[in-house]
């Protein structure tokens, strides 16, 4: 029980100092909600408003948005501790690199978060959609987002030794999150349609062990791309 | 040494005459698809021989990556990364004459160039994924944290896999589908013939026997090209 | 309490530790010194967990290397180049950061007395990167010190620090009584080594040897030493 509270203290420390030093620059949420709210718009353009069934397009849309932008998010998870040498104090921890993984996931679910508040009432807006059954909605936004933040943040430690830094992570993550997406927009779909969530348990199930296998695989393959 | 050549020298020589055995089944004693409609339909029939056997090994060399991978992560031992990387790079190249063949027998069977039906999607994903993989490998200087990052990637690319497949699947399907119904490929489908099946079984070994050969002289040419390498950062000291 | 026997590393082709062996005993402080690119840093890299050695054995507060590393964290502090403090932090905040991840009871005392003895006090609540660079280097200090590490590891310390910041340092490391602190500090400069440590290792060659520190820094011909390591030839 001792080792369970150290573990959950550990995680809240690293997850605080993220937090904290995120909310003195704030560079990755704003440019999350900035590039999320550009591809919206972009796609607004894209699809002449007027004509086509927005009803149809409206979860494709937003669930573009959130793979596009949380890339750029992503992408942004270990620059801080790359370029001033803190990725080696935190390596000199007496911490399991697991713990760090998982704390670096949380403070990008957060970040996410905070993009997909913004995001999400401004495809209702946009898009004119009804805002019923938030409470579904919100589900499948959170199962999603640990979608992309579980294998997001293995890749971006990897990215992050590439030259490519910033292009290589759309281009390893976005292939192998083809699952969350494909899942979450036939719910998402559902949900505006109004249907319960019954109808798409399936994809609901899909998602789930997506996040679970993908999340642990990638806790486990962490050691091996944060150690030198 | 001299033994090892002598194997490989049987091998190829093996696979040379299985793929020739395979051309000549093919096109002279296969019988035609019965339910084809078109002279072009039947002969382009035909390249499922090879299109299935070719996507086959695209999916096994993946799988031989991701071990090869694992085996990395665990022994540390560069045979395992020349086994990952060659095989990556022979299931790229039967994966893209798969996409290729494939696209070819759709148009004259459905009328179109491309469909988003699960199997030419998923190998369509499996392709990109296959290329990310060669990217990280070229972004990345230093030798040992290349081999292990790309390691990592290709577990995690093989695990998305199937996966992959089943999301695409259900997704393909007209009613939410229990695992199982198939819906794809209805048209321009044909039942396999006892003589059909057989020859397809000799054309997947032929296949699977080149991709062993292939395998083997890309690891010997990776592993003398490293050596020289070696030799040559020695030379420079 | 540091042990390293027969330690080998090499980075792609290019080999730099070749049989490097060492004891540094508790209450001891060895001047580890060397060429530049001699390979001080990777033996440094590699006491501290942050690198592998390729072969040989470490043993370090007893514990071995290879197996019980997360042992080995607890019980190191590691002052390098790089200050691995969080410029966008203050220097409180970094500490308490520290200190809570290192499991140290009561981290807001330790912080405080530290923070004291380094001259920070005043700075708690600046932010890293808006500090000088000798201030840095201390925040750095106090940060390897936050959980009373009983082995201290130091990188070439003395690069980029004023005159005053070392002496700070060095009371802090080589007179804290009670403390028994094992202590390898790695530097290029020959005669600062003599200030430290009775003993002195010299790396060259990819190899270790060992001496008095009053003959071989009295010696003179440095170049000499480091090309050949040898710490008792004529000086």
């Amino acid at each position: 029980m001792g080792q369970a509270r150290g573990f959950l203290s550990r995680v809240l420390t690293l997850v605080a100092k993220d937090i904290r030093i995120e909310w003195r620059t704030r560079d990755s949420v704003v440019t999350m909600v900035v590039f999320g709210l550009i591809v919206l718009l972009t796609f607004g353009f894209a699809f002449d408003m007027a004509v086509v069934n927005v009803g149809a397009i409206a979860p494709g849309v937003l669930w573009a948005a959130i793979a596009f932008s949380s890339t750029l998010g992503l992408s942004r998870s270990f620059s801080m501790e790359k370029d001033r040498g803190a990725i080696e104090g935190l390596l000199l921890l007496p911490v399991d690199r697991s713990t760090i993984f998982l704390a670096k996931v949380a403070a990008n679910l957060m970040y996410m978060g905070v993009a997909e508040v913004v995001l999400v009432p401004a495809l209702v807006v946009l898009f004119n959609l009804s805002a019923a059954h938030l409470g579904s909605l919100l589900l499948v936004v959170l199962l999603g987002s640990v979608g992309f933040a579980g294998v997001g943040t293995l890749f971006s430690a990897i990215a992050i030794h590439s030259r490519a830094r910033e292009v290589l992570l759309p281009v390893l993550l976005l292939p192998v999150t083809t699952p969350v997406v494909l899942a979450c927009v036939k719910v998402t779909n559902s949900i505006f349609a109004g249907f319960s969530l019954d109808e798409v348990a399936h994809w609901l199930v899909l998602l789930v062990a997506f996040d679970v296998i993908f999340l642990a695989l990638s806790a486990l393959l962490f050691d091996y791309v944060i150690e030198d | 040494m001299f033994n090892q050549n002598r194997w490989l020298y049987v091998l190829t020589g093996m696979t040379a005459v299985c793929m020739l055995v395979s051309i000549v089944l093919v096109f002279l004693v296969a019988p035609d698809a019965v339910n084809l409609a078109t002279e072009t339909e039947r002969l382009v029939q035909r390249i499922f021989y090879f299109h299935v056997p070719g996507w086959w090994v695209g999916f096994l060399a993946f799988f031989v990556a991701a071990v090869a991978g694992l085996g990395y992560l665990v022994a540390g031992d560069d045979g395992w990364d020349m086994v990952e990387l060659a095989s990556v790079e022979i299931g790229l190249t039967f994966t893209t004459i798969g996409l290729i063949t494939g696209s070819l027998w759709a148009k004259p069977t459905w009328n179109t160039w491309w469909t988003w039906e699960p199997r030419l999607t998923t190998a369509a994903v499996g392709w990109l994924l296959y290329v990310a993989y060669l990217t990280v490998r070229s972004g990345i200087d230093n030798r040992r944290r290349r081999q292990r990052l790309a390691a990592v990637f290709c577990i995690v690319a093989f695990v998305s896999v199937p996966v992959n497949f089943l999301a695409i699947r259900w997704w393909r399907t007209i009613h939410p589908a229990v695992i199982g119904v198939s819906s794809t490929g209805a048209v321009g489908g044909f039942t396999a013939g006892p003589t059909m099946l057989w020859i397809f079984l000799v054309c997947l070994l032929a296949f699977t026997m080149l991709y062993v050969v292939l395998l083997i002289v890309r690891v010997r040419g990776e592993r003398l090209s490293r050596r020289m390498e070696n030799l040559r950062h020695q030379l420079m000291r | 309490m540091i042990e390293v026997h027969d330690v080998h590393k090499s980075f792609g082709y290019r080999s730099v530790l070749r049989g490097v062996s060492l004891v540094v005993g508790p209450g001891e402080t060895v001047a580890l010194i060397g060429a530049n690119g001699a390979g001080k840093s990777t033996l440094l890299h590699i006491l501290s967990t942050l690198i592998q050695p390729d072969y040989g054995e470490v043993r370090i507060a007893g514990f071995d290397l290879a197996r019980k590393p997360q042992e080995i964290r607890r019980r190191i502090g590691l002052i390098a180049h790089k200050t691995l403090l969080y410029d966008d932090l203050s220097v409180g905040q970094n500490l308490r950061f520290y200190g809570r991840m290192y499991g140290v009871p009561k981290p807001e005392v330790i912080n405080r007395s530290l923070m004291e003895r380094l001259g920070l006090w005043e700075r708690r609540d600046e932010l890293v990167r808006s500090l000088s660079r000798g201030f840095q280097q201390r925040a750095a200090i106090a940060r390897a010190l936050v959980h009373d590490p009983p082995i201290l590891l130091l990188d070439e310390p003395d690069t980029g620090l004023d005159a005053h910041t070392i002496e700070i340092l060095r009371a802090l490391v080589l007179n804290d009584g009670a403390r028994r602190r094992a202590v390898l500090m790695a530097t290029h400069n020959v005669h600062r080594a003599a200030k430290w440590g009775r003993r002195v290792a010299v790396l060259a060659d990819g190899r270790v040897t060992v001496g008095d520190s009053t003959d071989v820094c009295g010696s003179g011909d440095q170049e000499r030493l480091f090309e050949t390591g040898d710490v008792h030839g004529a000086g």
